[in-house]
């Protein structure tokens, strides 16, 4: 088997799924949990696609899906932050929303093919063997998975803006008490990963692929929501987690491809949910390293300064 | 009025979701109202149509049934979908070799194996919530997506016949449910009666019962119950254990009583709909009944729909909207209370 082909494939499997779960990371350390990752990846592969398809212009594509899962991503926000129902409940509801919507405005766009991304090698970079061509030939949306990631690492962990999204997501009343208004920092955080997520939609119908299928992002968003715990709430972990499950994706279609029965396929495509339901177990047994790496103390809790939890 | 609210606030959801709907569908250039009948009819219009609308409620049910019992025991149970799928899986394991047993026999073991399969799944989830902390909804998403390519492993290898899509053998006969109607090819087994007796047991045991007030009281408030000298943990695995059991029986219907045999995945997202239905029916057994109903007409209707060239996600939209609805109740009181008040000043 070709290893340049196969990297390069994992980083192109890993891509959707690392803006997803970078996605979802901003929103969770805020204290949001949204399981409506899948719906919200549909409507930017939808969105994508017909942006791109009608006016042929990618990165305007590209940025009207961030607006378009900016503005799903509000009616997960109004619910849970602002009448504080069960995020979970509201983040399903997101996900048939999206996936009901997509699929029948879709409809009339299926099987049309429309423009996409195309790579762009990176002088210089591309030269290195192995790691040169798999990382640095890759089309525009990798690159900007990669600045990404490093961005919001350091946004997250150096800046005073992500402290301050950290304590939200953390101690909402003690964040509340220093002045920082706690609605508006997580209404700003579920909205750019709901963005985020959309584009990870996006990525699927305008550089993997150059067309919408209903339902293309085939649970992708669940995987991202692995992907979450898994990296422990740190882009650059979701980074590797995603490639890493990219690499798996690859895998299995290359199994598939060469007609190896299908039987270490649907096991392959197991593992990332095994490894994360058995690291969060590991994660909770232990109190302290609980504390370290483990969920936002608020996830989920929505707040209210009269309710004391 | 306060009394009628679990009533009218799903009526009213349901309403408002289909007129919001409507524009959807008027969107893409078609008639909602023409859409509607079409669904209607395709839902109840003939015998056929309405058994076909029945057998697809059945396990949907009882998918509600079970994450309405683990609402009401205080765990969010997200993972009925992938309980379903290991009932259903064990139960054919058990059902294909059971061809010299006796129908009394076959039948409810292979029931009981799919229920303690799904019971088993779901305790995985209880038991690690206990102990751990880890969440049950994250820990029951895994579990979906692990028995989901374990389902689809164990058809397309260890279990597999034929060609074509990945299938198991067919059950014994005798493990097959009895079939209580025919119309046509359409056949309506006694699996509705197990999900109606189903609903009617969770009622007893949830209203008449020391064990089912301890699980409500575990739900409604889990330090005062501990106080109250009930055991939490062993209540989150026992609460999980038999949401998952009824999660499994959903699997076990829909094998024994219409496919008779592991087809695909099986479960087609009913589990995920045991949501829906549990949020609808504002977790009560009889409340469920009827959200299920819906649920299968608008299944059933919607199939028609798709003949007709308007896309069955048309279903998924109004899900969502119904469940948002549900769950912000204070929006449908608002609009119910705002209209009231218009009228009195008028």
């Amino acid at each position: 088997m070709n290893v340049e082909g196969l990297l390069s494939a994992s980083i192109r499997y890993g891509t959707p799924l690392l803006f997803a779960t970078v996605g979802e990371i901003i929103t969770e350390r805020s204290g949001v949990l949204n399981l409506g990752l899948e719906g919200l990846m549909l409507m930017g592969a939808f969105t994508g696609f017909v942006t791109a398809y009608s006016t042929g212009n990618l990165w305007l594509a590209f940025t009207l899906s961030l607006v378009v899962g900016a503005l799903f991503a509000l009616i997960h926000a109004f619910m849970s932050i602002t009448l504080r129902v069960n995020q979970v409940v509201s983040g399903l509801a997101l996900t048939m929303l999206g996936s009901g919507l997509s699929g029948i405005l879709g409809r009339a766009y299926v099987g049309r093919p429309a423009v996409m991304f195309q790579p762009v090698a990176i002088p210089g970079l591309e030269k290195i063997p192995v790691i040169g061509p798999a990382f640095f030939k890759q089309d525009p949306l990798v690159y900007v998975g990669y600045v990404l990631t490093f961005f919001l690492a350091w946004f997250i962990f150096k800046t005073k803006a992500g402290l301050t999204l950290r304590a939200v997501g953390e101690e909402p009343a003690a964040a509340d008490a220093r002045g920082v208004n706690v609605f508006w920092v997580r209404y700003l955080a579920t909205l750019v990963g709901g963005a985020l997520t959309a584009a990870g939609g996006a990525y699927l119908s305008l550089a993997a692929t150059s067309m919408w299928m209903e339902n293309m992002s085939a649970g992708r968003g669940w995987i991202a929501i692995a992907l979450v715990i898994f990296a422990a709430w740190d882009p650059l972990k979701a980074m590797l987690g995603s490639y890493l499950f990219g690499f798996i994706m690859s895998l299995q279609f290359r199994l598939q491809a060469t007609g190896e029965v299908h039987v270490s396929a649907n096991l392959l495509l197991m593992l990332p949910y095994l490894v994360t339901l058995v690291s969060m177990v590991l994660f909770s047994i232990n109190e302290s390293f609980r504390k370290r790496i483990g969920a936002p103390s608020a996830l989920g809790v929505p707040y209210s300064r009269e309710e004391k939890t | 009025m306060e009394k009628y609210w679990g009533f009218i606030i799903p009526v009213v959801s349901v309403l408002v979701a289909l007129i919001i709907a409507a524009f959807v569908i008027l969107s893409v250039g078609k008639s909602p109202v023409e859409a509607y009948i079409i669904m209607v009819k395709g839902a109840f219009g003939s015998a056929g149509a309405i058994v076909n609308t029945i057998v697809k409620t059945a396990p949907l049910v009882l998918t509600g049934l079970a994450v309405g019992f683990g609402f009401r025991a205080g765990v969010f149970n997200i993972g009925a979908e992938g309980q379903m799928i290991m009932g259903a899986l064990t139960a054919t394991a058990v059902g294909i070799n059971l061809g010299w047993a006796p129908p009394y026999f076959a039948l409810s073991l292979t029931i009981i194996s799919g229920m303690l399969a799904g019971a088993g799944w779901a305790a995985i989830a209880g038991y690690l919530k206990a102990k751990t902390g880890a969440h049950e909804v994250v820990t029951t998403i895994m579990l979906n997506w692990i028995a989901t390519y374990l389902s689809a492993y164990m058809v397309q290898v260890p279990l597999a016949v034929g060609s074509g899509t990945p299938k198991s053998p067919e059950i014994a006969p005798s493990a097959k449910l009895p079939v209580l109607m025919k119309v046509g090819p359409l056949e309506m087994s006694a699996g509705i009666i197990i999900s109606v007796i189903a609903a009617i047991v969770m009622y007893v045991v949830l209203e008449k019962t020391t064990m089912g007030y301890e699980v409500k009281a575990a739900g409604f408030n889990p330090y005062a119950a501990e106080y109250g000298g009930i055991s939490i943990s062993k209540n989150i695995t026992m609460s999980m254990a038999i949401s998952g059991a009824l999660a499994g029986l959903a699997g076990v219907v829909e094998l024994m009583g219409v496919h008779h045999r592991f087809l695909g995945t099986l479960s087609g997202g009913k589990g995920f709909d045991g949501i829906s239905i549990a949020l609808i029916g504002q977790n009560h057994p009889i409340g469920i009944i009827f959200a299920a109903l819906l649920m299968g007409a608008l299944r059933t209707g919607s199939n028609e729909m798709q003949f007709a060239g308007i896309s069955k996600h048309i279903v998924m939209i109004i899900q969502g909207i119904v469940i948002f609805l549900v769950a912000a109740d204070r929006i449908v009181r608002t609009m119910i209370l705002w209209r009231k008040r218009r009228k009195v000043k008028a």
